[in-house]
């Protein structure tokens, strides 16, 4: 597909949809369709609106059409050792940069790299009264306003269409090495807790079937001196493993037709008296397959200082998300009202009431 | 100068005594404050040419004091102005006339120090550095070091979104904090983020960040904690041309090293510093770079010996790896020391804030020394030149009339700049009173009411800090009025973002 900037012709359709009242149901790839609850609405395709506005290498920024594949960004990131630092899953070839930043979803690298919401620097928008506006920029540093492009992170398309980002990305590190550990699941909680206590270049710790997963990234003597004073096995073929992580392709995900529970915890909360679970970002996400009582889940995630979310499910008619308090809930009200006041914009995705 | 707009009526005597009666029962004998003479201390932040008495200052110790004391406010619409240090560099914390000015000084307790989930949780009182010194026998600290860290309070940092050197390589207050109680006008608790590393809905906690007290009172903070870097080394760099300077630092970035810090001095804030504090600093350059790798040793050393060539090819003239702790320390320290340092060569200095994208670094630095020639004021450059956020300090002298205008003239001109080159007005000290003009040349009137109609969803009576961050659309065409002078743009020959 060529590259096209549909930004007017959005700007239309969001226009007629507000005089019109019609709830839109805003279409990237459709990669991550799956995720969210029931889409609902007259779809509007965000597909062909793609295309690389302005990548500095040396400025480390990279602007984009919200439309642009996933794939196509990572590839021209590498062409000049670059990368996105948050790893995120694409969870299918049509993958769009807009869908990927709306989701807010990040991949292995989440606790050492941080998350999709800490390298966005800017986007222009399209909120729900059909206008077209600018928050953040290409720089590194900015503080003027309040920051609404990190509030379009992960709010699922609820607050605003995104027709541009800017996204900080990092150089690619030179090395990466995987260490294998044979330990129970308290054993591996208590080597990822101790291993991030010190200066390591850890970039990825997970946890499945007794064996604890080490990724460590950085400069050539850096990663040996780490490996070195970790120990292990190394594993071959790593980059496969880690990508088939982030992309949940390991057996532990292959039945997709399966609810999959995903528990956001304190990295180091004990562990879960649960089925058995995929560790992931150092023990900071527990996965879960299967039927289970969301409401027991939920109260478990919350005695430990976190949340259960139903990541993959059939049902979707309740909230997917665990319900918010009734202060916290009536301001995500109100500012899913600043920004969309007739409640066109992907109704009911992120919550039943928003 | 900025005034500061304002709807509040001011109040009459017997509500004024209402006021201070209903804050009394709440509020103890040195917890509420309303003499001239005890107000005396709040009515400036660190942007000291702009000063107000507020109405009264509460000092409230408790949870419970703080929201009995917000919804007398709410009740009696009476505006509330937040105050942490009062270390903030754009006038945050300027009180209102007829506000309270709240201070969260008697928030000062670490209550957790959680070493294995690698996180504090502290009042919002806490001075920064207090965080690092607490958690330092961890082998552990918190990252982002404002300059003014032994004075700056966690809660100003946080509604500052404040950056220190290390934020290159470690990020902003953002990237560092997990998790922000906030007590709305209403008095209401509200907990945004959390001890996980995300939390379900949108993302206010983004929100609150640099949100500079219009959205709500930050009453206790998460912090992510760090282990401490094995070995750290700082380079320092001499050159004979400021543009060298430049380029360095953009084929620094560009290999792929990301340094802990990268920091660029002119030439009169350089010499400043050493006759301050005597870092060791080469007088005779141009400009001196400091640039701190961090990591394992062996890694740290394969970069220093990178870096090192990199300087020197682009025309260093004196390449210097501090020998131990106590000479990063001394390198450090002049650096640390530059907005003091700077104060002393004029009675008052004028401190910018702006960030550019670093390849247009030298285009700016020309046009800055015009601007200087043209108002016939000295200024000195200090950056933060990894992110490419620039402190470029005004001198002039308050004394001589209209001087302090042609500092603010000359200020607003170098901001516009940084804006026509892509760039933003701040990178880190916030809008507050003192550049709220100037946010009228970075957005434009629907994202100004975007911004407004956001501050509604939390604070619908508009009575946390009014007046500041965001101009009224009012604000703004008046400023519009008065500032195209000659039917022409500051900067026509600059192409417009
Ligand atoms: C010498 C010097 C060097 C500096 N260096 C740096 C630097 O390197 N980097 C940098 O980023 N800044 C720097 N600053 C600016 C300043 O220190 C920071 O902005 C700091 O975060 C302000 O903290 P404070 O506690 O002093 O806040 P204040 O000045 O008291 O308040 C700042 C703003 O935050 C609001 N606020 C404060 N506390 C709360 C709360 N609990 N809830 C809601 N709102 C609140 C206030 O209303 C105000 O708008 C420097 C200042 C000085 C004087």
């Amino acid at each position: 597909m060529p590259d096209n900037d549909l930004s007017s012709a959005l700007q239309t359709a969001l226009q007629t949809a507000q005089r019109k009242q019609t709830p839109l149901n805003l279409a990237g790839g459709g990669s991550k369709a799956f995720y969210g609850r029931l889409r609902s609405g007259q779809t509007l395709d965000i597909n062909a609106h793609r295309g690389v506005v302005n990548y500095a290498p040396e400025e480390l920024v990279i602007t984009v059409r919200s439309g642009t594949p996933l794939a196509r960004i990572e590839a021209l990131l590498a062409d000049r050792q670059q990368m996105l630092p948050f790893e995120p899953p694409h969870f299918g070839t049509t993958a769009s940069i807009g869908g990927t930043i709306a989701c807010g979803l990040s991949g292995p690298a989440r606790p050492y790299r941080g998350a999709v919401r800490d390298h966005l620097l800017g986007c222009r928008i399209i909120n729900g009264k059909g206008e077209q506006l600018k928050f953040g920029g290409e720089v590194m540093k900015n503080v003027a306003g309040y920051d609404v492009s990190r509030l379009m992170v992960g709010a699922q398309g609820t607050l605003g269409l995104l027709l541009e980002v800017s996204i900080k990305v990092l150089p690619m590190p030179k090395q990466n090495l995987t260490l294998c550990l044979e330990q129970n699941e308290d054993e591996a909680l208590q080597t990822f807790s101790r291993l991030a206590n010190q200066p390591l270049p850890l970039s990825a710790a997970s946890h499945y079937q007794g064996v604890s997963y080490l990724r460590l990234s950085g400069s050539e003597a850096g990663v040996a001196a780490a490996s070195a004073a970790i120990g292990g096995e190394e594993l071959d073929n790593a980059a496969h493993f880690w990508q088939q992580e982030c992309e949940q392709k390991h057996d532990f995900y292959a039945n997709q037709e399966q609810p999959l529970w995903r528990l956001s915890l304190p990295p180091a909360s004990a562990p879960l008296a649960l089925p058995e679970q995929y560790l992931s970002w150092g023990g900071a996400q527990r996965w879960l397959r299967g039927d289970h009582d969301a409401a027991l889940l939920r109260q478990l995630a919350q005695q430990h200082g976190g949340h259960a979310e139903l990541f993959r499910g059939d049902s979707r008619e309740a909230d997917n998300l665990p319900p918010l308090k009734p202060g916290l809930f009536k301001l995500h009200q109100q500012v899913k009202h600043a920004f969309d006041p007739q409640g066109i914009l992907n109704p009911g995705r992120l919550y039943q009431k928003i | 100068m900025s005034q500061l707009e304002s709807t509040a009526q001011p109040l009459s005597d017997a509500e004024r005594a209402r006021f201070l009666t209903a804050l009394g029962a709440i509020l103890a004998g040195e917890s509420l404050l309303h003499d001239a003479e005890e107000l005396r201390p709040y009515e400036c932040d660190g942007l000291s040419a702009y000063r107000t008495l507020p109405l009264a200052v509460a000092l409230p110790a408790t949870l419970e004091q703080l929201q009995a004391t917000l919804k007398i406010c709410h009740q009696m619409q009476i505006p509330v102005v937040a105050r942490g240090a009062g270390t903030g560099l754009s006038g945050g914390a300027l009180p209102h006339s007829e506000g309270l000015l709240l201070s969260l000084a008697k928030f000062n307790q670490i209550l957790e120090i959680d070493q294995a989930n690698l996180s504090a949780r502290v009042q919002p009182g806490v001075r920064n550095l207090a965080i690092s010194e607490a958690v330092a026998h961890l082998d552990l600290y918190y990252a982002p070091d404002p300059s003014s860290q032994i004075a700056c309070s966690i809660g100003g940092n946080v509604a500052e979104n404040s950056g220190g050197v290390h934020c290159l390589k470690y990020g902003l207050t953002l990237h560092n904090v997990m998790e922000v109680n906030i007590v709305t006008i209403e008095g209401e608790l509200i907990t945004l983020g959390g001890a996980s590393l995300d939390s379900p809905g949108y993302d206010l906690l983004a929100a609150i960040v640099g949100s500079e007290g219009l959205l709500g009172i930050i009453v206790e903070v998460r912090v992510k904690l760090i282990p401490k870097p094995a070995t750290i080394q700082v380079l320092l760099a001499a050159f004979n041309q400021l543009n060298d300077a430049g380029s360095a630092v953009a084929a620094i970035i560009a290999a792929g090293i990301i340094p802990a810090g990268l920091e660029l001095m002119d030439k009169l804030s350089l010499q400043a510093a050493e006759d301050f504090v005597h870092a060791g600093y080469p007088t005779d350059a141009a400009a001196i770079l400091l640039c701190e790798l961090d990591g394992a040793e062996a890694e740290v050393g394969q970069q220093v010996e990178e870096v090192r060539q990199l300087l020197q090819m682009h025309g260093a003239n004196e390449v210097r790896l501090a020998r131990d702790e106590q000479e990063r320390q001394q390198f450090w320290k002049g650096r640390k020391a530059a907005f003091p340092a700077v104060g002393r060569l004029a009675p008052d200095y004028y401190c910018m804030d702006g960030t550019i994208p670093r390849s247009r670094l030298s285009e700016v630095l020309e046009k800055m020394a015009q601007l200087s020639e043209q108002y016939q004021l000295p200024v000195a450059n200090v950056f933060h030149a990894g992110d490419g956020n620039l402190h470029p300090l005004i001198l002039y002298d308050a004394n001589n009339d209209g001087e302090l205008e042609k500092a603010e003239q000359f200020g607003g001109d170098i901001l516009e700049l940084c804006v026509a080159v892509g760039g933003t007005i701040t990178g880190e000290h916030g809008v507050g009173i003192e550049k709220i003009n100037q946010m009228c040349v970075q957005f434009n009137n629907l994202e100004l009411l975007q911004f407004h109609a956001l501050k509604a969803a939390f604070d619908p009576s508009g009575l946390l800090n009014p007046g500041k961050a965001v101009p009224t659309l009012h604000r703004c065409a008046e400023f519009g009025a008065m500032h195209v002078h000659h039917g022409e743009l500051p900067f026509p020959d600059l192409p417009r973002f």
